[in-house]
C-alpha cells in the first residue's frame, strides 16, 4: 500500500487534525462505557413506558437511577459529540461553516448535559 | 525535487454510486445514520428529565405526545437504532481489537447484528410499547 502521509507529516506523527488519536480513543472508551449503560436504560425505558408523572419521578429519584441516568446522559452526550464532529467534518466542506457547526453542536451538548444534571438533582433531592 | 516536496501518491475514494449495495456497506452507513438518530434522541431524553422535574401538568403535555401512536412509533424507532448501533458498535470494537476481518467473518457478524437488533426491537415493542 502506498504511504498516505507526506514525509514531514510522518515525522511529526500527529495525523491530519493533530489530535486524531485522542479523539479516536475517547470514542472507543465512551462506546465501551455505554454498552452496559444503554442496556440498563433500554430495559428501564421499556418497563416505564406509559408510566405517569409520579411513577417516573419515583424511578428517577432512586440512588441507582440517579447515578446511572446521569452517566448514560453525560457519557452518551460526550460520545455523540465526538461522533457528530466526524459527521460534520465529512459533510460540511467550507472551513468557517464547519467550525461554526462543530462549536454550536458542542455548546448544545454542554447545555443539554448541565440541564439534565440539574433536572435529575431537583427530582432526587426535592424542589 | 527533495523528498519532502514530492507529491504524495494518495488513493482516491471510490464513488459510491457505482457500487451495488452489499450487506457490509449497508450496515456501515446504517451505523452512521443510527448514530445521528441516537444523538437527536439523547436530546429528547434530556427534555424528558427536564419536563419530569417541572410540574405535573407541564409533564402531562409532554407525556401526551409520548403516549400517542406517533410518539410510540418514534420511541420504538429510536430503540431499534439503539439496539442496532449497540450491536454493530460491539462489532466495531472487535475490529478495532484486530478480530473478524475475514470477509466470511464480516458477513457472519453482520447478519448476527441484524438478527440481534431485530429480535431486541420486537421484544421491546411487544413487551413494553404494545405497538404490535
Ligand atoms: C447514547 C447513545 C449513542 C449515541 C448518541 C451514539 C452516537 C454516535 C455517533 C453520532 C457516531 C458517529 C458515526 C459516524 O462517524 O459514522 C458514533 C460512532 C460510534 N459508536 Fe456510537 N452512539 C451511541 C451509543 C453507542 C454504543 C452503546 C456503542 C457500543 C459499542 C457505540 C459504538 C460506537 C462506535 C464503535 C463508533 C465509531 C464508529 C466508526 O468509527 O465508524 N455507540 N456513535
Amino acid at each position: 500500500m502506498s504511504d498516505l502521509r507526506s514525509p514531514l507529516a510522518r515525522a511529526r506523527g500527529l495525523g491530519s487534525a493533530h489530535d486524531g488519536l485522542h479523539h479516536w480513543w475517547a470514542q472507543r472508551v465512551t462506546a465501551v462505557a455505554l454498552v452496559p449503560l444503554v442496556v440498563w436504560f433500554a430495559v428501564s425505558l421499556v418497563m416505564l413506558s406509559g408510566a405517569e408523572y409520579g411513577a417516573v419521578r419515583a424511578w428517577i429519584s432512586s440512588s441507582l437511577a440517579m447515578v446511572l441516568l446521569t452517566l448514560t446522559i453525560v457519557v452518551g452526550l460526550h460520545h455523540a459529540q465526538l461522533g457528530m464532529q466526524v459527521v460534520i467534518e465529512d459533510y460540511v466542506a467550507r472551513d468557517g461553516l464547519k467550525l461554526a457547526c462543530i462549536v454550536a453542536m458542542r455548546f448544545l451538548a454542554v447545555v443539554a448535559g448541565l440541564g439534565a444534571i440539574v433536572a435529575i438533582l431537583r427530582i432526587g433531592f426535592g424542589g | 525535487m527533495s523528498a519532502a516536496h514530492r507529491p504524495v501518491n494518495r488513493p482516491l475514494s471510490p464513488h459510491l454510486q457505482i457500487y451495488k449495495p452489499q450487506l457490509t456497506s449497508v450496515l456501515s452507513i446504517l451505523h452512521r445514520a443510527t448514530g445521528i438518530a441516537l444523538s437527536v434522541g439523547v436530546l429528547y431524553l434530556v427534555a424528558w428529565v427536564v419536563f419530569a422535574s417541572a410540574s405535573a401538568s407541564t409533564y402531562a403535555s409532554f407525556q401526551g405526545f409520548n403516549a400517542s401512536i406517533l410518539g410510540r412509533i418514534c420511541l420504538g424507532g429510536w430503540l431499534f437504532c439503539l439496539y442496532y448501533h449497540l450491536a454493530n458498535g460491539i462489532r466495531h470494537l472487535f475490529w478495532d481489537a484486530g478480530y473478524g476481518f475475514d470477509l466470511k467473518d464480516a458477513y457472519r457478524s453482520g447478519w448476527l447484528v441484524v438478527a440481534v437488533s431485530l429480535i431486541a426491537t420486537a421484544l421491546s415493542w411487544v413487551v413494553g410499547l404494545r405497538l404490535v
